[in-house]
Order: C-alpha cells, then sequence, then structure tokens
C-alpha cells in the first residue's frame, strides 16, 4: 500500500464566507491506515474543512473554495455527499444520523440491502425485490465485529444507549466496501469513558486494516493516544502540525488558544478590589444543549468578567438562567438582594440587562423597525419613551424621543442603515448586532450580560464592538459579564475569566494568566495549582 | 413618474390592484347591463359599513401572533346576547342600541378571556382551534337559544311559547339607528344613500384601536406578535399580551354583529353566526394584511374591495349570463381570497 502517494493530501485550501475569511492555505496531506488527529477551538475551522472535503453543498452555495484537494493522487471535487461517498470518504457525524425506528440492521444497511428475487421485480423493477434478512444480519454483525464490539443488531437505534449508537453509524460506514477514508468528528464526545476506550480501540484495528481517518476531538489525550499525527488549526490557519511523541497536552492547549497575548491584556489597569455586585450560589439552568450544573462566582462592581468554554459545556446557560430566559434554580443575589429567577421582568428591573447570543431569534424583532429594536425594552421596563395622557391614564407611545435615541445610538455605534426606520431584517450581522447593544444602553444597566458579542460578525466590527463594551465599562462604570467562545477575545477585554466545563466553573483566572492555563480548564483538567481556587471569586 | 407608478404598485400590491381594477371594470361595464350604479354603490358603502367592524376584529389578534380571528362567531355570540336582551328589555332606539352593547361588552370581555386561555395553550395553532371554537360555541347557542329565559313575543316561537325563533326582527326597536344618524338620502327611495352614522361609528372604532397600538400595551402586544421570544426577554408577560388581544378582538366582534344587525334589520340566531368569520377575515387578507400583520388601512382597503366586489360581481354577471350566480361567485371569492392568503403566509415564513 505505501506506494509514496499519500490517499489524501490538502494543497492551500482556503475558504471564505460573505467576506468573512475562515479557512486560509491549509496544506496536509494523510497517508494510507494513518490517522489524523485535527483539533481547535470552536470556529476554528475545523467544521468547515469538513464540510469542503465532504462537498457539501453548503460550500458550492457560497461560492465554493480555493486550493485543490487529492485523493490517491488525483484532484477531487465533490458537488454533493453522495459523491463523496462514492469516491470512498466516511463520515461519522457528531448528531446522530439513525432512524430511531429501525434496528440496528437496518440502519447500517440502509439503501445497501441485501435483496433477494421475487417475481413482481419483472413488472416493478429492482426496487420490489424482497429484503434478505439473513444476509443482512450477517454483514450488520460482520460490520459490527470489525470494530471489535457486540451489539444485538435487532434493537432498535430508539433504545439503545448513546455508545452503541456511536458504534452504529461507524458499522455502517465500515460496510461501505469501499471506504478508505473516515472522517469522525467528535465520536467520543457523548462517550462514556469506558466506550470511549474501546472505540479507540476498534478504530486502531480500523486503521491497522488500511482505512485512514480523520479524527476531530476536544479530548487532547485521545487525540495524543490515537494519531498518528496532530494538526492544530486556530483562526482558520494550521498553526501546528507535529506527531504525539514530539509534543504534550500542554503544548497542544497552548496552540489552539494561542499565545501571543499577554500584550493586548496588559493595557488594562489591574483593579482595586471593590464589593461584589452580583453574586452566584449553585446556580442550575435547564438550557437545552447548554446545561448549567452548579456554578459559583462572584462578580465585584465595575469589572468586566468573561466567562469562557467550550461549546455546550453551559457557558451560555449562566446569563440566560440569571436574566430568567430558562428554568433555574440556586441564588442569584444583585447587590446584596437576592433576585426571583424564571422571571425575565424582575431580573431587568433589578438593573440587569441582556445582549443574547440568539440575535435572530431572542435579540431582535427582525420585522420591525431599528427604533422599536432599540427603544422596546427601555419602553416596557422603564417607561422611557412614553408619554402619559390623560392623567397617567394612557400611555401613549412617543415616536419623537424614540426617533431621537436611535439616531444617537446610530451615531454613535456606526451603525450603517438607510434610516431609523429600517427593518432589522435588512441589516449585516454586525449592524444586528450593534442594535442589540444599543438596546441594552438605552435601559443603563448597572449589570450588562453580553453573550457571543462578536460571533458572526467581521472584524472591524468586531473592534468596534469591544471598544465600546470598554468605553461603556470606564465612562458608565457598567459591570460587564461577556461570554464568548473566542478566548483571545475575552482576555483582551477582561479582568478575569471563568472557564466552564461540564456546567461548573472549573476555574477563574486573571485575564493575564497563560492561555496554557485557560486550555487545560477547558479540557475539564485541572491544573495542579488550582484545586482550591474553583467557585471560588476573588483572583 | 415610472418609478413612482412602481413604487405605488410596490406599496398597495399587485393583489389589490388587480381586484382593484376589477372593480371598477364592474362599475363601467354595470350601466351596459342595465345596473344602476348610484344604487350598486350605495349597496357597497352600506355593505361595508355593515361590516366594517367585523373585519376589524382580525386586527388585535393578527398583530399579537393569535393568527386570523377564525372564532369570531364567539363575539358575534355576545353580541346576540346583547341584542337579545335589550329587545327583551323593550329598549328602542339609540338608548336601545347602546343598552345592547352595554350588555354585550361585558359577556365578550368573559368569553374572549375564556377563548384566550385555550389558544395560549395551543400556540402555533390558534387559527385551526379558533376555527373549532367558533364552530363549537355556535352549535352550543343554538340549545341556549331554545332554553335561555327570553319571553318577549315579538322573539318567540309563534307556536310553542318558547324558545328564541331563528330571525328576530329590530324593525320598532333599533333598526337603522346609527345608519340614518346624519344620513344622506334614503335607502328606501332609490336614491343615492350613504349610512353616515354607520361610518363614524366604523371610524371612532378604528381610531381607538389605532390609538391603543400606539400606547406602552399595544407596543407590546405587536412586539408579542413580531417575536414572542424577544418580547419574553423584555420583560413582557407573553400570555397576558395575547389574552388582551383576544378580548379585545371579541369585544370588536360583539359590536360588529350589532352595528351589522341595526343594517340588516334582522337578529340571526342558531347556525347564523357559523360562517360570519369567513368574509371578514378574507377581507383584511384582501386589504393586505398578513396573518401577524394588519393595519387599519388594510381593514379600510380590505372592506371596501371585497364588499365591493361581494355586491357588484352578482348583480353585473348576472345580468350578463341572465342566470343567479351570486351565491356561487360569492363563495368562490371569499374563499378563494382566504386560500391565496394563506398559502401566501408559508411563502412569507420561508
Amino acid at each position: 500500500m505505501a506506494n509514496g502517494e499519500p490517499l489524501l493530501r490538502v494543497e492551500s485550501v482556503g475558504k471564505e464566507f460573505f467576506g468573512n475569511r475562515v479557512l486560509a492555505d491549509v496544506d496536509f496531506s494523510l497517508g494510507h491506515g494513518e490517522i489524523l488527529g485535527l483539533v481547535g477551538e470552536n470556529g476554528a475551522g475545523k467544521s468547515t474543512l469538513m464540510n469542503i472535503l465532504f462537498g457539501m453543498p453548503v460550500i458550492a452555495s457560497t461560492g465554493g473554495y480555493e486550493g485543490r484537494i487529492l485523493l490517491d493522487g488525483k484532484e477531487v471535487k465533490f458537488s454533493s455527499p453522495f459523491e463523496a461517498i462514492d469516491a470512498g470518504i466516511g463520515m461519522v457525524h457528531q448528531e446522530f444520523s439513525l432512524l430511531p425506528g429501525f434496528t440496528v440492521t437496518e440502519n447500517i444497511l440502509l439503501n445497501r440491502e441485501s435483496t433477494k428475487y421475487n417475481p413482481l421485480v419483472e413488472v416493478f423493477g429492482e426496487r420490489i425485490r424482497t429484503l434478505d434478512r439473513q444476509g443482512m444480519k450477517k454483514r450488520a454483525e460482520a460490520a459490527i465485529s470489525e470494530i471489535g464490539f457486540s451489539i444485538d443488531t435487532g434493537t432498535f437505534a430508539a433504545e439503545m444507549p448513546v455508545g452503541h449508537k456511536q458504534f452504529t453509524e461507524i458499522a455502517r460506514e465500515i460496510d461501505r466496501l469501499n471506504t478508505k477514508l473516515l472522517v469522525l468528528d467528535e465520536p467520543t464526545a457523548v462517550l462514556a469513558e469506558s466506550e470511549a476506550e474501546i472505540l479507540i480501540q476498534s478504530l486502531r484495528n480500523l486503521s491497522s486494516k488500511g482505512i485512514s481517518m480523520i479524527f476531530i476531538s476536544h479530548r487532547l489525550q485521545e487525540i495524543l493516544d490515537l494519531c498518528d499525527k496532530i494538526v492544530v488549526l486556530r483562526d482558520g490557519r494550521i498553526v501546528k502540525e507535529t506527531r504525539p511523541s514530539d509534543t504534550d497536552i500542554f503544548q497542544i492547549a497552548s496552540h489552539m488558544v494561542g499565545r501571543n497575548v499577554e500584550a493586548s491584556s496588559a493595557s488594562r489597569p489591574s483593579r482595586p478590589d471593590t464589593e461584589a455586585i452580583l453574586e452566584v450560589d449553585k446556580l442550575w439552568v435547564d438550557m437545552p444543549g447548554e446545561t448549567v450544573r452548579d456554578a459559583t462566582f462572584s462578580v465585584q462592581r465595575g469589572e468586566i468578567f468573561g466567562i469562557g468554554g467550550l461549546a455546550g459545556q453551559g457557558k451560555l446557560g449562566i446569563a440566560n438562567g440569571i436574566m430568567g430566559l430558562f428554568m433555574a434554580g440556586g441564588s442569584v443575589s444583585v447587590k446584596g438582594l437576592v433576585i426571583k429567577l424564571n422571571d425575565p421582568a424582575h431580573s431587568l428591573s433589578r438593573d440587569m440587562a441582556f445582549v443574547s447570543e440568539d440575535r435572530r431569534g431572542v435579540g431582535l424583532l427582525l420585522e420591525e423597525s431599528i427604533d422599536w429594536n432599540i427603544a422596546f425594552t427601555a419602553m416596557q421596563v422603564q417607561d422611557k419613551f412614553v408619554r402619559k395622557l390623560l392623567g397617567g391614564l394612557v400611555k401613549w407611545r412617543d415616536d419623537a424621543a424614540m426617533r431621537a435615541a436611535t439616531q444617537e445610538y446610530i451615531k454613535l455605534l456606526d451603525i450603517k442603515c438607510t434610516s431609523h426606520k429600517q427593518r432589522a431584517v435588512e441589516l449585516s450581522g454586525g449592524n444586528q448586532q450593534k442594535v442589540c447593544l444599543a438596546k441594552a444602553f438605552v435601559v443603563g444597566p448597572d449589570i450588562l450580560f453580553v453573550s457571543e458579542p462578536t460571533r458572526g460578525i467581521d472584524v472591524g466590527a468586531k473592534k468596534l464592538v469591544l471598544d465600546t463594551l470598554r468605553k461603556v465599562n470606564e465612562e458608565r462604570g457598567t459591570t460587564i459579564i461577556m461570554t464568548s467562545s473566542e478566548l483571545e477575545e475575552l482576555r483582551s477585554v477582561c479582568d478575569r475569566i471563568a472557564i466552564v466545563d461540564n456546567g461548573r466553573i472549573s476555574g477563574i483566572r486573571p485575564a493575564a494568566a497563560p492561555a496554557t492555563e485557560f486550555g487545560l480548564l477547558m479540557m475539564g483538567s485541572e491544573p495542579a495549582v488550582a484545586g482550591s481556587d474553583v467557585g471560588g471569586g476573588d483572583a | 413618474m415610472v418609478a413612482k407608478l412602481k413604487k405605488f404598485i410596490e406599496n398597495a400590491g399587485w393583489p389589490r390592484i388587480i381586484i382593484g381594477l376589477f372593480l371598477v371594470s364592474l362599475y363601467i361595464a354595470a350601466p351596459m347591463v342595465n345596473v344602476k350604479v348610484l344604487t350598486s354603490l350605495s349597496d357597497t358603502l352600506v355593505r361595508v359599513g355593515m361590516n366594517g367592524v367585523l373585519v376589524l376584529a382580525m386586527v388585535p389578534m393578527v398583530q399579537s401572533g393569535c393568527g386570523l380571528n377564525f372564532g369570531l362567531p364567539l363575539g358575534i355570540i355576545a353580541g346576540l346576547l346583547g341584542a337579545t336582551t335589550s329587545i327583551q328589555f323593550q329598549a328602542r332606539g339609540l338608548a336601545g342600541f347602546g343598552f345592547a352593547m352595554l350588555v354585550a361588552v361585558p359577556i365578550a370581555v368573559a368569553l374572549g378571556f375564556i377563548y384566550a386561555q385555550i389558544l395560549n395553550r395551543v400556540k402555533g395553532e390558534e387559527m385551526m382551534i379558533a376555527t373549532y371554537v367558533g364552530f363549537s360555541s355556535v352549535a352550543v347557542m343554538c340549545m341556549a337559544w331554545l332554553l335561555l329565559p327570553f319571553n318577549s313575543p315579538v322573539m318567540i316561537w309563534g307556536y310553542g311559547g318558547s324558545g328564541l325563533r331563528t330571525t328576530i326582527s329590530t324593525e320598532n326597536y333599533w333598526r337603522h339607528v346609527l345608519s340614518d344618524f346624519l344620513a344622506f338620502g334614503s335607502d328606501t327611495s332609490g336614491t343615492f344613500y350613504v349610512p353616515t352614522g354607520m361610518f363614524i361609528f366604523f371610524f371612532l372604532m378604528l381610531f381607538l384601536v389605532w390609538g391603543f397600538f400606539r400606547t406602552k400595551t399595544g407596543t407590546a402586544i405587536t412586539a408579542v406578535g413580531s417575536n414572542p421570544e424577544f418580547a419574553r426577554a423584555s420583560g413582557i408577560d407573553v400570555n397576558r399580551m395575547r389574552t388582551i388581544s383576544v378580548i379585545l378582538s371579541t369585544v370588536l366582534g360583539a359590536l360588529g354583529i350589532l352595528v351589522y344587525e341595526q343594517s340588516f334589520g334582522f337578529i340571526q340566531l342558531y347556525m347564523g353566526p357559523l360562517y360570519m368569520a369567513f368574509p371578514a377575515v378574507a377581507a383584511i387578507l384582501l386589504g393586505g394584511a398578513s396573518v401577524n400583520k394588519a393595519t387599519m388601512v388594510n381593514v379600510v382597503v380590505g372592506t371596501f374591495l371585497f364588499q365591493g366586489i361581494l355586491t357588484m360581481t352578482p348583480s353585473v354577471i348576472n345580468s350578463l349570463l341572465q342566470s343567479d350566480m351570486s351565491e356561487v361567485i360569492r363563495i368562490i371569492v371569499s374563499n378563494g381570497m382566504i386560500l391565496y392568503a394563506l398559502t401566501r403566509k408559508t411563502q412569507v415564513k420561508r
């Protein structure tokens, strides 16, 4: 097999989404039977790279990609996943794509079933051939045993534990006779440790049979154990390509989050300790996909407090829970007084405001004008922009005041729009985000929660948004609690950063702490020095 | 000029322009087939006045995201109860009409509140459920009309001596009290007739609803209809806002049917209210409203176009074809409009 030509070669691949560069100059190659570990933060470009490789339509519909991909020495350009499958690339997705009411066998062999002849075929053609249940069972069992695992092939997918579902997915890819390259997108994320071990072992088996793999995972130890080669992506570029023997967890973690950031965070003067403005004790939030289990921390007046962590670990749930948008419990006190949870109106009345990560779903009235978007919350919560008629009996909307305030913020935040009456849906992502910020500023909160303020917006708008937050913090003394997936961003703006892992605060560090430490906290492995700091609050 | 025309077409929307032109062509064609234009115009105006408030009853629920008020019969039932009660107490003239409203409104508020509680439990399926609320309330009232203790001889069945008739005349009570207030001409003389009082009432209602949606509460209701998640994040009690809008729609439905009855001259009980929602729904959609946005202009334009078509098409086309097609055309136009608008909804949402 080792004829010198690698199975897969990726040459200077790049991709732009609407002028937003997400991948640049990605080069690597993968030999037969090799396993490549791909690591990087959320948004580093891993998914985009895999979408390109797999010929997902989203790539072609947004203008294609740059560079070349060679499979077995021949350039390929897939226009649909079916072509990629035919060429021998299999993909195991993060989310299961199994039919719940089908058995393991049926799921593995869907649309590739073994069939038998029956007379109706003469009339209706090949599609009416009878299923060969016995043959199918054998094939399914063969595929499963190839992984080195055993599942009853008659079980329905809906009734299986997640681990078994994952194995079924992999078995499906293996049953395709021509699979040469298997892409596994976080296959172990949902598995228990023992299951993950079995999976790792079986992947090794497969690779010894000549199947190459691209293995994406946030569990760095697995990557080190399993892979022959490790590629670290950051901001769409390959920052490191190495072999497991030449590196360790610390190095990979610091490559992932970047190193040269000390300069930017040092620009904030160190702050004297003041009283706590927000105290969170044993908070749980039932937010789907971002469950918070037990968060305890406190934030000081005038601070910019960062909340970071990987996607799905619960960092977004904290702000949503405190603002009453998702079912929450535990105790949260603002300026020493305990607030009522699960009641957005109450949270807002306690001088808090929230810029949601879900801009289009929660943050904006897409079909309404900019001035409505900006003024609405302040009007409803604080009776701003309201003229009282007939001795307060009628609370009339004050359109003139709304227009004046909106135009002020359009100028201040440089919102690009035709007028204050333009509908929010017509604005670009960055300008929509500015409208969301303006909405919060109009309320004039003491505590401002900002979630993913720079997600999906271009570099220029990013800078303006972050600068504005800093300015509001300095000039108005607003305490800002910023949640972001981008650690770099948090480190450049915040005073202290809490990292959330598995629904708990795994540690709070000053922003100037080394990136490696944050990287390890994100991976859930507590660095030796930090044991006592969990749930602390004074750093 | 061309740009202006384009802008106008864009603002008005093709359906309204096509139907408007069709209506104009019907008025032009009318004299050729011996249909009197002035009489037709009067008929149109009367029908607009009769139906206007019922169409307006769509607006609050549309604005709060509850969809079109297919449960309009519920409001109508409240209005019918007000009407029958006022006749029972022999209340006549404008005062009698006012008394009917006074009785109808609290009933509408109570029924609207219950209706709202149902709709708040079926978010996303409001229109389907509303239709059945309307239908089943009519069915319940079919029994109630027989059993309620009314005993005014003008209203009860002649032979049994108990139970209300299907049709009750308002002739000696408050027939035309609004229509004839400051009216031009007379509807019996065959000259041009404008039911001024009915229009004054219609525009008063339009003004009140318009004003309501410019208040803090009205703004909150609009936001709930636009994006309930946004409203909730701004501390709005979404269910409460929806409840207010449903009550408002139901009350307008009750007032609307009273206006309708005083002009029509009859109170129609039993199965009468069953299909009342559909022409109102068709009119507001024809006026350019969507299932989650409606304005006062939509109400006025839609009522005029829809009632105009309903008045003109049968008379002109009957004369042309020499046969009675009026009911068929009416059904095709009104249901066709609903179908058109509801399919358009899915387009907007995609």
